[in-house]
């Protein structure tokens, strides 16, 4: 692949494994038998199996008619908010934990913003009778306690992060000490495709089956798998990259990831990452991130706690660089509006997440004949409090 | 030959070196520490920088960044301080870190302004040597800086002799794999390990570091290595009330 990833961790300048020895063993290991693993076909059949019994794969293709004529295009929706647990995260999280038991792996950590991941993971522990730890910043266990309970329900044990600013940049701080103390038997299932490498390839590997189902079923819809467009929302990016993953090498198809700019980018509370941030070293990876002129990572604001990162992956930084995707930015008031658009035109609440992909067509110019197809990452239940709150229903 | 390459070539044995966090407690009191380190006897030191964001770091040291940082500490005021530091301080410096601020900074910049203001060496545990190699030891080498590399009881010997390649000082080992601020874990699992370290015969000496907190575990480190970084423990002690004035005790406590 053009834009994959080289054989010291790289994409261009971004990548690589800025991680303290101590995890170096943890991190080798995985380097060196993730693609024999997940490229085997036991792996394989199994991983495919469970995507289709258990998550409910393939996605539908939706061909959102009231949207395409509102937006003068052929619109379509790849419904990841339908899969069990109601996001994406389910794919990696089901990947991961295949990958961890034949790693021999005890015990699972993760971290978590929304708690989305969490539950994802906490599911999949379930599932296969593997002992949880998922660790998640004090402040957002208190903004997303539903998911809390839930990751509970699972058998999981939720440790709160109390360090920094108690958010998803520290429980993921807190995850890489767990990990650092517990390097034998413990496996990180990183829910994003951010840090050291091997884990952005990985996840990312484990989120294409988005873009591999989109390819066909878009050949179905339109007699063509080849879109004008593919759009999606990007905090640390992993949706995105499982959405752009089998269309990156063809460069007629244009790549739009849609940043959350908060209350707007030069309002002081943005993660907009690739307009405010510089590159420099975030959870192992070298990438682009909020930071200070001293290199002090930037506490960043979103109301969806999902996009709440200071970072993005380093495909994502170096996608971004060399223009072969296009990132842009939306702020809560767009999205939320666009959250509310969807649900009134097509009877779908999304996440908060995702409306930001959905705000950004109020400002695409589109020919009548594109097809656009744009993922619906996860579904708006968990977001009713924030809906309500703002729209006063 | 920097510093630190004249202490190792005449001293061996019982090295102590401690560990702290500029800016912690107080914003301006760097190089006092410093002074009353070097007035209790200590060997070398290892002045940090602080981060945001410490993933190899215990709640103590932590918390000592958090407040470095509240205080206003940066790489630029750090380095202003340590314009007088060889006016009051004779012994080896260390500056510890990660790698972020150090590359926010420029790694080039951050080695020359280094070597003006009398730093002898750099221990920035995020950087891997990969990256080390092709990108920055150019400018470590220029700027006569050594560059101390982590080994913990998982790092494979063939790493460790590559690790004891790149090195030109001392190689720094981890008593256990942890984050900072544990206690040291007298088990056999690691007394093995350090035996095993020493077998190798390494070009470097080796100073054991994490969990070193009280003269016991000093002079059991010392068993096996040339000597052993206090970090943790003297943060705490920074922690308290007149702080100043407990250091030479407390060195004492260590190292009578």
């Amino acid at each position: 692949m053009k834009y994959g990833v080289n054989e010291q961790g790289y994409y261009g300048d971004f990548g690589g494994a800025y991680i303290p020895e101590m995890l170096y063993p943890n991190v080798e290991e995985l380097r060196q038998q993730y693609l024999n693993i997940i490229n085997g076909d036991e792996f394989k059949a199994e991983f495919n199996q469970l995507l289709k019994d258990y998550v409910g794969r393939p996605s539908p293709l939706y061909h959102a008619k009231r949207y395409s004529e509102k937006y003068g295009a052929n619109i379509f929706f790849k419904r990841e908010d339908l899969n069990h647990t109601g996001s994406h995260k389910i794919n990696n999280a089901i990947g991961q934990i295949l990958l961890a038991k034949r790693l021999g792996k005890k015990r699972i950590i993760a971290e978590t913003g929304a708690g989305q991941h969490g539950v994802a993971t906490a599911t999949v522990c379930a599932l296969m009778g593997i002992e949880c730890v998922v660790y998640m910043g004090e402040i957002d266990m208190a903004r997303q306690a539903p998911n809390v309970s839930r990751m509970k329900m699972l058998g999981a044990t939720v440790v709160p992060a109390v360090s920094g600013s108690k958010t998803l940049k520290d429980a993921t701080n807190e995850a890489l000490r767990d990990w650092i103390g517990n390097p034998v038997d413990t496996h990180y299932i990183i829910g994003s495709v951010v840090g050291p490498y091997p884990y952005p390839d990985m996840v990312a590997r484990f989120q294409s089956v988005i873009s591999f189902e989109t390819k066909k079923q878009l050949l179905e819809h339109t007699g063509n798998e080849t879109p004008q467009y593919v759009m999606a929302c990007v905090g640390g990016g992993s949706n995105a990259m499982g959405m752009f993953y089998h269309f990156l090498d063809d460069e007629q198809v244009k790549l739009v990831a849609v940043e959350a700019a908060g209350k707007g980018v030069d309002s002081g509370h943005s993660a907009a990452t690739t307009f405010l941030g510089k590159e420099g070293v975030l959870h192992g990876s070298r990438t682009i991130l909020m930071q200070t002129d001293d290199g002090q990572v930037v506490e960043p604001y979103s109301i969806s706690a999902g996009l709440d990162y200071p970072g993005i992956g380093p495909q994502h930084a170096h996608l971004y660089k060399i223009n072969r995707a296009q990132y842009v930015s939306v702020t809560d008031d767009e999205a939320l509006q666009a959250g509310l658009l969807c649900s009134q035109l097509e009877g779908i609440i999304p996440a908060i997440e995702t409306a930001h992909a959905l705000a950004q067509l109020e400002k695409m110019k589109f020919d009548k004949a594109d097809n656009v197809v744009i993922c619906i990452s996860g579904r708006g239940d968990k977001d009713l409090d924030t809906y309500i709150k703002y729209f006063g229903f | 030959m920097n510093r630190l390459n004249k202490l190792f070539s005449t001293k061996k044995d019982n090295l102590l070196s401690i560990y702290y966090t500029a800016g912690y407690p107080e914003l301006n009191t760097t190089l006092d520490i410093a002074e009353a380190l070097e007035k209790a006897g200590v060997d070398f030191l290892e002045v940090g920088f602080p981060y945001s964001d410490p993933v190899a770091d215990g709640p103590t040291i932590q918390h000592s960044s958090e407040k470095a940082l509240e205080n206003g500490m940066t790489l630029n005021l750090l380095f202003e301080q340590l314009a007088d530091l060889r006016k009051r301080v004779t012994i080896p410096i260390l500056l510890m870190g990660y790698a972020n601020p150090m590359i926010q900074y420029g790694v080039e910049r951050f080695c020359k302004k280094a070597a003006e203001v009398g730093v002898d060496g750099v221990i920035v545990p995020d950087l891997p040597m990969y990256e080390y190699e092709t990108l920055y030891a150019g400018y470590f080498k220029t700027y006569g800086l050594s560059n101390i590399f982590l080994v913990t009881p998982q790092t494979s010997e063939d790493r460790i002799r590559k690790i004891d390649e790149l090195s030109n000082s001392f190689i720094y080992l981890l008593s256990s794999s942890s984050i900072t601020g544990g206690n040291l874990q007298l088990s056999v699992n690691i007394e093995d390990y350090y035996k095993r370290i020493k077998a190798m015969q390494l070009t470097n000496p080796a100073i054991i570091g994490f969990g070193i907190s009280d003269n016991k575990s000093f002079s059991k480190a010392c068993e096996y290595a040339a000597g052993a970084i206090v970090g943790s423990a003297f943060v705490k002690l920074l922690g308290t009330e007149g702080y100043l004035e407990k250091i030479e005790g407390f060195v004492k406590g260590i190292r009578p």
